[in-house]
């Protein structure tokens, strides 16, 4: 507990409970084993019932996924079916549902934004962190302060703001806003201020590295860890950013995935092409999860430090 | 080569580049030289330059709409027809219409609920998993692995969440198959018609991508309490509950209150899974749709700027003050570095008042020695 804050003072309580004897433990230590050995299982059953509750929708819809729209409507079955490729590719080959396209929207809206959001984040966090200016106490409350702000406040003036300059369908409106991303700021932030010795800056400056240099040099590197979870965090965002980019995007050759599940809406799933439908679910899903299940390590440490700080 | 007494030729050479003391005299001289330059000029300009990327975006993207969204808010523009009607400049009419007609206060309403049918089983679940996981005592095994799943569902796509759930609660869907199939019900419940029902579910999907989430938040607040108050606590024969309500608890309050009002401002912001789920229309004679779902439909298919402007206005309004009480909450102590410079000061003062003391104090005795 290196990072223990003085936010958590035990002092009040310890006289207090000193009062009790000591005595008392030493009464029943057979009882409290088998009262313990019980919490523990209860525990244990409640936290097994949570774990299904994730995991069983997913499965659901793997299992849908890969079966036949008859067996789908006729009955329900925990083992999937035999149907996974000719679903993916009869889903692919949809008239007037461009899911290729959307695939390949997604990715690159999602790429460009995780790659200007941790990099310009990281550029700001080292702005405020190494340099002394004037404004930057202001600076730092400011962004602190925007950081809880939803963003949709102010997407009916970008709306307007597209409508009036024909700026519909164009991907740049919705990647460059990224680069302001407060939450991602301030994890770097933090995690600079955690690791950066300012002395590499002032041996840099006197070695002749001009300060850009410097930046991508030392600081990145150092930010490296920051920098592939916030990235990987940043990505999984845009991917499955909704709100914004149904407003922006309405040519067909523009979609995203979010915005083609949205288009589900018009007919009643009852009546469609089952096993298409769970297959782009599928699809929607199983790249988030596939990273996350590869970095899960790295961002729970992430996570857990992250909230210390915060 | 350099001379090795040169006191500056030390200096720089010490720390900075610990090999490089076979160095040429014209490496030496051009360190020396950058030495002394980059003590002399100021910074600052740096700091400034590197920030207009992110300032610059800001402006462009967030405030210069938000001020576009304040001030078409006090205005008459919407769709009539196939005609645009204004923009009119009608002073606060928007913003009447919105508190005196119905629907803003029924979708804020719808909003709550969902909010709250989601929030309470999320605090409950999440502040129990951050225990358990804590618990010195329990000594679960597998934390790791439950964390990780716990915490899964937070990077799914919410519309796809919204989407498949839709699917597993429609007439033919799995959940009807599988309530059939163990003849619990007879035929299909409509589970998108019952209110209820559709809100329970927004609100599961919403309980489900968050819980993870908070019980690692709460978690890493309560190890940030020191263990042996823990452990004291347990010498003396306190239970858990005792532990909880009398240590846990009041030690995790600031937490606490962070995580509350982060997830009504969530709350607020409720639209993917709900507008996705209810298939755009609201639920059951709109009793699930969320105020963001509102405001969506204003901008989109009914087009009238005018009362979207002052919806937005009135949520930035609220949720500004929510994060200000966050603010305000969490500035004081976020920054540990910050904290820890406050607490070496305080030690230094400590250390320095002690000195001043005992050079008094032997003064003192030399003094009286002296007599």
């Amino acid at each position: 507990m290196a990072e223990n804050t003085p936010m958590v003072t035990p002092t009040p309580i310890a006289p207090q409970l000193n009062r009790s004897t000591p005595e008392k433990k030493k009464q029943h230590p057979k009882s409290e084993k088998g009262v313990l050995a019980l919490e523990r299982t209860l525990v244990y059953i409640f936290l097994i019932l949570l774990t299904l509750l994730c995991l069983v929708p997913f499965w659901i819809l793997f299992v849908n996924a890969s079966r036949t729209t008859p067996e789908i409507r006729s009955s329900f079955s925990f083992i999937p079916g035999g149907a996974f490729f000719t679903n993916l590719n009869n889903l692919f080959h949809t008239d007037n549902f461009p899911v290729g396209r959307a695939l390949i929207n997604s990715m690159l809206i999602a790429f460009c934004s995780a790659i200007l959001s941790t990099y310009f984040s990281a550029l700001t966090a080292y702005a405020t962190e190494v340099y002394q200016f004037k404004l930057k106490k202001f600076v730092e409350t400011f962004i602190l302060a925007i950081m809880m702000i939803p963003t949709q406040v102010a997407t009916m003036g970008l709306v307007m703001i597209c409508m009036q300059a024909n700026l519909f369908n164009q991907f740049w409106i919705i990647i460059i806003p990224s680069i302001a991303a407060p939450t991602v700021y301030f994890y770097m932030k933090q995690y600079l201020a955690s690791v950066l010795p300012y002395e590499i800056v002032e041996a840099a400056r006197v070695d002749g590295a001009g300060e850009l240099r410097i930046f991508h040099t030392i600081i990145l590197p150092i930010l490296k860890p920051a920098i592939a979870v916030q990235f990987i965090f940043a990505y999984v965002a845009s991917w499955n950013n909704y709100f914004m980019p149904s407003m922006l995007l309405n040519d067909a050759k523009k979609y995203t995935i979010p915005i083609l599940i949205g288009q589900l809406q018009s007919s009643s799933p009852d009546t469609f092409d089952l096993g298409k439908i769970y297959m782009l679910m599928f699809i929607a899903v199983f790249p988030t999860l596939l990273i996350y299940l590869i970095f899960s390590r790295g961002i729970i440490k992430n996570l857990t430090n992250g909230a210390v700080k915060g | 080569m350099a001379d090795k007494n040169d006191k500056k030729y030390q200096e720089l050479t010490k720390g900075l580049n610990p090999e490089g003391a076979g160095e040429s005299k014209e490496a030496v001289d051009f360190r020396v030289k950058n030495y002394k330059k980059h003590r002399r000029i100021s910074y600052a300009k740096y700091g400034y330059l590197f920030l207009i990327p992110f300032f610059v975006a800001f402006i462009i993207f967030q405030l210069i709409p938000l001020f576009q969204t304040f001030y078409y808010s006090f205005f008459r523009y919407e769709r009539n027809g196939i005609d645009m009607i204004g923009p009119i400049f009608k002073g606060w009419r928007n913003y009447k219409l919105l508190f005196t007609g119905g629907e803003m206060w029924k979708y804020l309403g719808n909003t709550l609920i969902i909010w709250i049918v989601g929030f309470l089983p999320q605090m409950v679940v999440s502040l129990l998993l951050a225990i358990w996981f804590t618990d010195s005592r329990l000594k679960l095994h597998g934390t790791k692995f439950f964390q990780t799943v716990t915490y899964m569902p937070n990077l799914v796509m919410a519309a796809a969440f919204g989407y498949m759930f839709n699917m597993f609660f429609s007439q033919g869907g799995p959940v009807n198959q599988i309530l059939m199939s163990c003849h619990w019900i007879d035929s299909p419940y409509l589970f998108k018609d019952s209110v209820w029902w559709v809100r329970c579910i927004i609100a599961f999907i919403n309980f489900l991508m968050w819980f993870g989430n908070t019980s690692i938040l709460l978690m890493s607040g309560i190890m940030g309490i020191d263990e042996s108050v823990f452990e004291s606590a347990r010498l003396d024969g306190a239970n858990s509950h005792t532990v909880f309500w009398k240590i846990t608890f009041p030690l995790l309050t600031p937490i606490f209150v962070y995580f509350v009002i982060t997830s009504m401002i969530g709350g607020i912001q409720l639209f993917d899974a709900a507008q996705v789920f209810t298939l755009s229309n609201g639920g059951p004679d709109n009793t699930s749709m969320t105020i963001m779902m509102y405001l969506y439909t204003l901008i989109t298919s009914s087009q009238n700027y005018g009362l979207a402007g002052a919806l937005s206005v009135i949520l930035f309004l609220f949720t500004g003050i929510l994060s200000l009480i966050v603010f305000k909450t969490m500035v004081p102590n976020n920054n540990p570095i910050r904290s820890e410079r406050r607490a070496q000061k305080a030690r230094l003062r400590y250390v320095a008042r002690g000195q001043r003391e005992a050079r008094e104090a032997q003064a003192k005795a030399v003094a009286e020695g002296g007599k």
